[in-house]
């Protein structure tokens, strides 16, 4: 699964999905998490760039990155691969 | 280069909470870059809106209700156009629909131009006959079953489940958890708008909109799909987005390829959770956010004038994405004598 390619994210963390209409904010960790996600990188790297960044640990950011991405799910903003 | 004048007249004057089209029809065909227009507002009521709106619209006329008879109402159109030598009319009440496609012929004979649905579109989009709309068209479509006696609606209990959609043959729509909101809806509603009263089965899912314009031949001349953001006690638009949809474009394209549909229209649909839109409505005429339409690159008021009129147009092939309406209330300052002039002499 990735990230809808048309989806239209701004710096303030203002995701628009054009295909429904719907509208969302995310948080400054949302944002970097949204932002490599769309940009395709593996889960290990940007947990590796989450922790650098915000000192936090490992099972911390893997819990949250798979709660995120669950919810990027259930609000139809990711697409199979092959989409 | 000079543009062509155009005199159009337009119903729907009535911007109110429940608003018709009339003025948003309006701002489209000021804002034409193909012709200049003079506009002739045609209202039922001394206190619509755009009646008082006199830098958009140049003078006002009051017509007669449908319910008065197309004699009357034709009578009336000819002492207009004695007046203002109409080139177009736009008629935007679902209601006053079926006198002007009836009148239509004899209108273009005046020199008054209309591009409307035909009589055999415009009643099998009805409510009443949606279902055999679906099966005909192939377009998914909630069962419904119009009613002439809330005893009816019993027997229906068996096969859709709560909660039931109960709608009135023109317009306003109540959802019913039970018998007893069945009984008070229907009531409420066939007083309003008579008989027969449509049940319909509620489609749990996300409400979109799309409004279009077809060219009669079944080419898409427009097409702008919205979800609505602010939805109104009254189950209106109070605000809205445009979207890129290709599912829902498909099935425009589809509506007007397999109907051939002549004229400005609206599509209610549903998409319920497992992705499938289903056509709950269809409005054979522009509805009352058509602005926004124009505010992303499709003018359609404009183009539908210039198909009235058989001038060549070309269809509109993209639109803005992530542009949104905001409706808003607007206290005009009127003079009484104004109001006491539409009241008593018809005319402003």
């Amino acid at each position: 699964m990735k990230i809808k390619n048309n989806i239209a994210v701004s710096d303030n963390g203002f995701v628009f999905n054009p295909g429904s209409g719907e509208s969302f904010t995310v948080n400054p960790v949302g944002l970097v998490m949204l932002n490599m996600l769309r940009k395709g990188l593996s889960q290990s790297k940007i947990v590796a760039t989450i922790i650098e960044e915000y000192n936090i640990d490992a099972s911390s950011v893997e819990r949250d990155l798979n709660d995120f991405k669950e919810m990027m799910r259930q609000y139809r903003l990711m697409q199979h691969d092959d989409e | 280069m000079n543009k062509p004048l155009l005199t159009i007249g337009v119903t729907g004057l009535n911007a109110i909470d429940s608003p018709g089209p009339g003025v948003a029809v309006i701002r489209g065909l000021r804002e034409a870059t193909s012709f200049d227009c003079r506009i002739i507002g045609l209202s039922y009521e001394s206190l619509e809106p755009g009646i008082y709106m006199h830098d958009i619209v140049e003078k006002t006329y009051q017509i007669p209700y449908p319910s008065a008879g197309m004699e009357v109402l034709m009578s009336r159109l000819k002492y207009i156009h004695e007046q203002e030598h109409l080139d177009v009319i736009i008629p935007n009440f679902d209601a006053e629909l079926y006198s002007f496609i009836k009148l239509s012929d004899v209108l273009k004979n005046m020199g008054i131009h209309t591009f409307l649905p035909t009589m055999e579109q415009f009643e099998e989009r009805h409510k009443v006959n949606l279902n055999a709309f679906g099966k005909k068209y192939n377009i998914h479509v909630p069962r419904s079953k119009s009613v002439y006696s809330v005893n009816e609606v019993q027997q229906l209990e068996k096969d859709y489940d709560w909660p039931l959609v109960v709608k009135g043959k023109y317009y306003d729509a109540m959802l019913a958890y039970n018998f007893d909101q069945v009984k008070s809806a229907f009531n409420k509603i066939s007083a309003k708008w008579g008989l027969p009263i449509i049940i319909q089965e509620f489609i749990h899912g996300t409400e979109y909109n799309v409004t279009g314009l077809g060219d009669g031949s079944g080419n898409t001349i427009a097409a702008v799909p919205m979800r609505k953001q602010y939805i109104t006690d009254k189950g209106k638009a109070w605000g809205g987005i445009s979207i890129a949809d290709k599912e829902i474009l498909a099935l425009t394209d589809h509506f007007l390829h397999s109907t051939k549909w002549y004229g400005g229209f609206e599509l209610e649909l549903m998409k319920d959770k497992n992705g499938r839109y289903y056509l709950l409505e269809i409005n054979p005429r522009m509805p009352a956010w058509i602005y926004l339409a124009v505010g992303v690159g499709q003018n359609i008021p404009e183009a539908l004038t210039r198909l009235a009129m058989g001038w060549s147009t070309d269809a509109f092939t993209s639109y803005e994405v992530g542009k949104m309406f905001i409706r808003y209330a607007w206290d005009m300052i009127v003079d009484l004598k104004e109001f006491e002039q539409i009241s008593t002499h018809g005319e402003l």
